[in-house]
């Protein structure tokens, strides 16, 4: 492991100075990507600025009934929360869904945004990879692709995005309040991760030196019923083939709010918002589920060894909507 | 014979080593001024190396030296040979030339004061690489049939009319994906020279082969050498072969003149480190509308390096299984472009089996016939093989007792008709069978003047219960209690034992012991009957062992202690060899077993899981049964992931690894356990040795794949003849 320079900071704003904007440091929280990156000599900060006493662990609600949490709440923390389990069954259901208890007692909610692909290619410091060295090709395109996405890819990048968590955050909706050199600003979830597109290693909308300090969820839907369904080669501790995080509230037999999204299938959590909007108005049957299954993956497209992920995540989204409507209550 | 101790349950004599970081594991020991090693490894698998960058590695913090083509020193070959007691995993030398084999084959060793330095400047090291076309991935990737090897061929009658002319039959080619050992302790060494000897700590399933090797290649004298293993994270056969490693440790250190330690990270251990290679298996079986087999052939052909001709054996265990008259095996070899395979858990038979019971399955389906049923009909009392009577066979009461357990009356014979819910549920079932081995070995025993007993052999305990094994048997024979038992496992200078391979260490060790232990006995009974001793004047022959004492035929007792005080000898010694005999001659000696599975398939979401496994065992007398049900409850947890996740990725392109890791390369875990009812049968094989056990260690593993799959095909309706099993080949696309 290479040396780097550790700076531990005590506030947002003694971070955001250490760090600098300088591309060669990092910030560290739980470091379940990070150190692991740095071990195998893919990510190689010479500088890190350690947050973990930033004071950011607090779970709020706010007077609208947004939840507001801050970017160190654990994994843990977040999916056993009374608000969260509460308000927002779909985050749990999710987060706990996602690595093993060890892991999700480190990582943080602003770490598992940041959270970085599992592309075999990326973590192979030998091989051709557009996001860990740009302009290098992509040797996933024509590799051994089983593990990648259908949804979002580029010529330049098929890696999936490896999160639970975010896929409910991007179903639920949520704003990420950032703090970088040139102060604070807030972001739509759905407007951070980016598409890979010519740029697969430029991931998100954040500007050097920006660190994630809050990510506030929308208000729920009430009376939805939600469900996280996570389809994958063992039962436990493994990444998704196909996942789908599903809400549903229905009013006098038809679907009068739906939300979902998609992992394990997009270069980016994977909001289906043309499906959603198919469902709202609908009787929850399961011809309409499929239909938005249809809508949901209309835009598909499969390498040599991943076709199966489209009939997968086909299954996973109907699954889950007939769940998420027997979780609702009619009202 | 009667027993208090063996036969019995029996809590690990090295648990509480284990539960309080006692237990010394190689990586584990420190030595003075230690340096540690970090190898480069290749990145690519069919090539040659052109130039090796290593300035800016050489001015890292704390780098001592890097070893390379140009800077080794001239070592010797050592062959590779169980028959020269001397298994490496590779005849050529590390480094020795500059020709790239495989992905992850070491180019380079660089040796720091610190582990983390090693290995920042082994990322640091660059290589120009002249890479060649036509690098071999798999063969399961490519149309080369490979050598055929003679050596490996069997048949008897004549199969090929047999088949023609048989009214049922069936002819299908079955695929097994390389797998990875994954065991949880690294291959480590630890090397130090003293005095011009060479002392290496290395996590080994043979030290006295290891201790073999290392001489030759140093050119040492056999006492020169000492190799130590005290306690494995388990190796499940790939810690039989010394590795590159070891030798390039050994070498740095001899050339630094301090300890060198090297602890391979798990992507080395999975690229270079060892793995069961991938096989294809054409199976052709036919029948009488009886059932009866007519015809059984087995082709077969598995990968091996380029630098190691190892054969997995995959046909051996056919021609003895079922009653057939007419059967062949062949076996063919294919050299990729791998780290060299070697032998994992029941090598070559699990394999073997693993066709052979799915073939059985779909020749069942043709007769239409329950598949237990078509086993019993084809059932033999002697090994067709050898033409000898089985020593001890019980495979028909663990067929009854696993198939009542089971429930497998209650079965519907057509696939896809078991429901329960959003589940189709599916049963199916394989006989497991494994060689029962034993070689020569010895041991030595004290008797000490404290009461307390020693004994030692140059096997080891890989973590599957050797230590508590030996201190049975011993406290069985003395009367001594356990905990005043001293086992020593794991030196290469003690007595000679086994690899621990083959399922073999337990019948091989525990007759060796047991000869130790009477010589200590008799040299202590003459002590005690000579001049000044507590039985002066006896008759030897007359005295009789009675917890930890020695009774006349009056009934005076005086203990072992007490005899040896009084005589002022610290310890009297035994020594003892034991070796198979005769009995190859008048039996064939096999375990044989049956495994029961349900599956559930929910075709919604193309989910399955094993939700049962029931497997009933004769494996003689088990010595330690709660041992031994861990060994096959072991076992069935890694055919789950033989049959359903584990694979080694080769990308086709280069034959480089890309899943190399514990997350890429997916073993079962806690979520994915089934039920597991595992029976041990309880019947002696004295005609095997004085203890009737025949091993343990991986008859489990054989036959649990082909009982998934035949219960997915159940479930299902669909016959998946590649494992391992994933959903994407069962779902409907």
């Amino acid at each position: 492991m290479r040396s780097f320079a550790f700076t531990p900071a005590e506030s947002v704003g003694q971070a955001v100075s250490a760090q600098g904007g300088d591309g060669d440091a990092a910030y560290i929280a739980g470091g379940t990507t990070l150190i692991d990156l740095v071990k195998l000599d893919v990510m190689r900060p010479a500088r890190m600025v350690g947050v973990n006493r930033l004071p950011l662990n607090d779970v709020e609600r706010l007077d609208d009934g947004r939840l507001r949490v801050g970017a160190l709440v654990t994994n843990t923390e977040l999916a056993h929360h009374p608000l969260v389990t509460a308000h927002f069954p779909l985050l749990s259901q999710a987060i706990l869904a996602g690595a093993s208890t060890q892991l999700r007692n480190m990582a943080t909610t602003g770490g598992n945004i940041m959270q970085r692909t599992r592309c075999p290619y990326f973590r192979d410091a030998a091989a051709a990879c557009n996001k860990r060295e740009p302009g290098s090709g992509c040797d996933a395109l024509d590799g051994i692709n089983r593990m990648h996405a259908i949804l979002g890819t580029s010529e330049h990048c098929i890696a999936a995005h490896p999160s639970d968590m975010c896929v409910a955050l991007a179903a639920l909706g949520a704003t990420l309040t950032l703090v970088g050199p040139h102060g604070a600003r807030e972001i739509a979830f759905g407007d951070f991760h980016r598409l890979p597109e010519d740029r697969p290693d430029r991931e998100h909308e954040i500007e050097p030196g920006e660190l994630i300090t809050h990510v506030t969820l929308d208000s729920p839907v009430e009376g939805a019923g939600a469900h996280y369904l996570k389809l994958r080669d063992r039962a436990s501790y493994e990444f998704a083939l196909a996942s789908a995080g599903a809400m549903i509230a229905v009013e006098k037999g038809v679907i009068r709010e739906a939300r979902l999204a998609l992992g394990g299938v997009g270069t980016r959590p994977w909001h289906a918002q043309e499906a959603e909007q198919a469902l709202r108005g609908q009787p929850p049957e399961t011809v309409n589920f499929e239909k938005a299954a249809g809508i949901a993956l209309r835009d598909a497209s499969a390498r040599q060894h991943n076709a199966f992920k489209i009939p997968l995540a086909r299954q996973a989204i109907v699954r889950a909507l007939e769940k998420a409507t027997q979780a609702a209550t009619d009202s | 014979m009667d027993t208090t101790i063996i036969g019995h349950r029996t809590p690990r004599v090295d648990g509480e080593h284990k539960l309080t970081g006692k237990a010394d594991y190689t990586v584990d020991w420190q030595a003075d001024g230690m340096l540690h090693g970090y190898p480069v490894p290749a990145s690519i698998a069919h090539g040659v190396l052109e130039t090796l960058h290593l300035e800016q590695a050489r001015a890292m913090p704390g780098v001592v030296d890097i070893f390379h083509h140009d800077h080794f020193p001239e070592l010797y070959r050592s062959p590779s040979s169980a028959a020269h007691q001397d298994q490496v995993s590779e005849v050529r030398l590390p480094f020795e030339d500059e020709r790239i084999y495989y992905d992850g084959q070491y180019v380079a060793l660089v040796v720091a004061e610190s582990f983390e330095q090693a290995r920042a400047a082994a990322h640091a090291v660059r290589a120009d690489y002249r890479q060649e076309p036509g690098a071999v991935a798999s063969l399961l990737d490519t149309e080369q049939e490979g050598r055929l090897l003679e050596s490996e061929g069997v048949c008897r009658g004549d199969p090929d009319t047999a088949f023609d002319q048989a009214p049922v039959k069936i002819d299908h080619t079955y695929h097994i994906a390389a797998e990875s050992h994954m065991q949880m302790e690294m291959h480590a060494t630890l090397a130090e020279w003293r005095d011009g000897r060479l002392i290496v700590h290395e996590s080994s399933q043979g030290v006295v082969y290891q201790h073999k090797a290392l001489a030759r290649i140093f050119g040492l004298p056999d006492e020169q050498v000492e190799v130590v293993s005290h306690y494995i994270g388990s190796g499940f056969g790939n810690k039989l072969f010394m590795w590159p490693h070891a030798v390039a440790t050994a070498a740095a250190s001899q050339m630094l003149g301090r300890p060198v330690k090297t602890v391979l990270p798990r992507q080395q251990d999975m690229e270079s480190g060892g793995n069961r290679p991938a096989s294809r298996q054409r199976l052709r079986l036919a029948a009488e509308r009886d059932g009866r087999l007519l015809s059984m052939r087995h082709d077969s052909t598995t990968e091996t390096s380029f630098v190691h001709a190892y054969v997995d054996s995959l046909g051996s265990a056919t021609p003895s299984l079922y009653a057939c008259d007419n059967v062949t095996i062949s076996q063919r070899l294919l050299e990729v472009h791998h780290g060299t395979p070697c032998p994992m858990r029941a090598p070559g038979e699990t394999s073997g089996i693993h066709a052979l019971e799915t073939a059985l399955d779909e020749l069942a389906n043709a007769l239409e016939m329950d598949p237990l049923e078509l086993r019993r009909r084809n059932y033999n009392r002697s090994d067709p093989a050898k033409d000898l009577p089985w020593s001890s066979k019980h495979l028909d009461t663990c067929y009854d007792n696993a198939a009542r357990r089971f429930g497998w009356q209650h079965r519907d014979p057509t696939p896809c008709a078991m429901r329960d819910g959003d589940e189709f549920l599916g049963w199916g079932m394989a006989t497991a069978s494994w060689g029962a081995m034993r070689m020569s070995c010895a041991a030595r025993v004290e008797l000490r003047a404290d009461g307390s007993v020693m004994a030692a052999c140059g096997t080891q305990d890989i973590g599957t219960g050797t230590y508590t094994v030996v201190a049975q048997t011993v406290a069985e024979l003395t009367g001594v209690a356990l905990e005043n038992i001293e086992v020593r496992l794991g030196e290469s200078t003690l007595p000679a034992g086994p690899l621990s391979g083959g399922s073999m260490v337990t019948a091989t060790t525990l007759p060796a012991v047991a000869a130790a232990l009477r010589d200590a006995i008799d040299a202590l009974k003459e002590a005690a009957t000579g001049e000044g001793g507590a039985f002066e004047g006896s008759d030897p022959q007359r005295l009789e062992i009675q917890a930890g004492a020695l009774v006349d035929q009056q009934g005076t007792r005086v203990g072992f202690a007490e005899i040896l005080t009084t005589l002022k000898l610290g310890s009297v010694n035994g020594e003892g060899q034991a070796a198979p005999g005769d009995e190859k001659r008048q039996y064939s000696f096999r375990s044989f077993g049956a495994h029961f599975v349900e599956v559930r398939w929910d075709p919604g979401i193309s989910r399955l899981r094993v939700s049962r496994v029931v497997s009933s065992i004769d494996i003689g007398r088990a010595i330690n049964p709660a041992a031994a049900r861990n060994q096959v409850e072991g076992s069935i947890v890694m055919g789950l992931g033989m049959a359903l996740t584990e694979k080694l990725d080769y990308d086709p392109r280069d034959a480089r690894l890309i899943n190399n890791n514990y997350t890429d390369y997916i073993v079962p875990c806690h979520a994915d356990m089934p039920d597991i009812d595992v029976e041990l049968l309880d019947n002696p094989d004295y005609a095997f040795n004085e203890f009737g056990a025949r091993g343990v260690g991986e008859i489990g593993l054989t036959g649990i794949a082909a009982a998934i799959g035949n219960a997915v095909y159940h479930a299902t309706g669909k016959r998946i003849r590649d494992l391992p099993i994933t959903l994407d080949k069962v779902m409907t696309l």
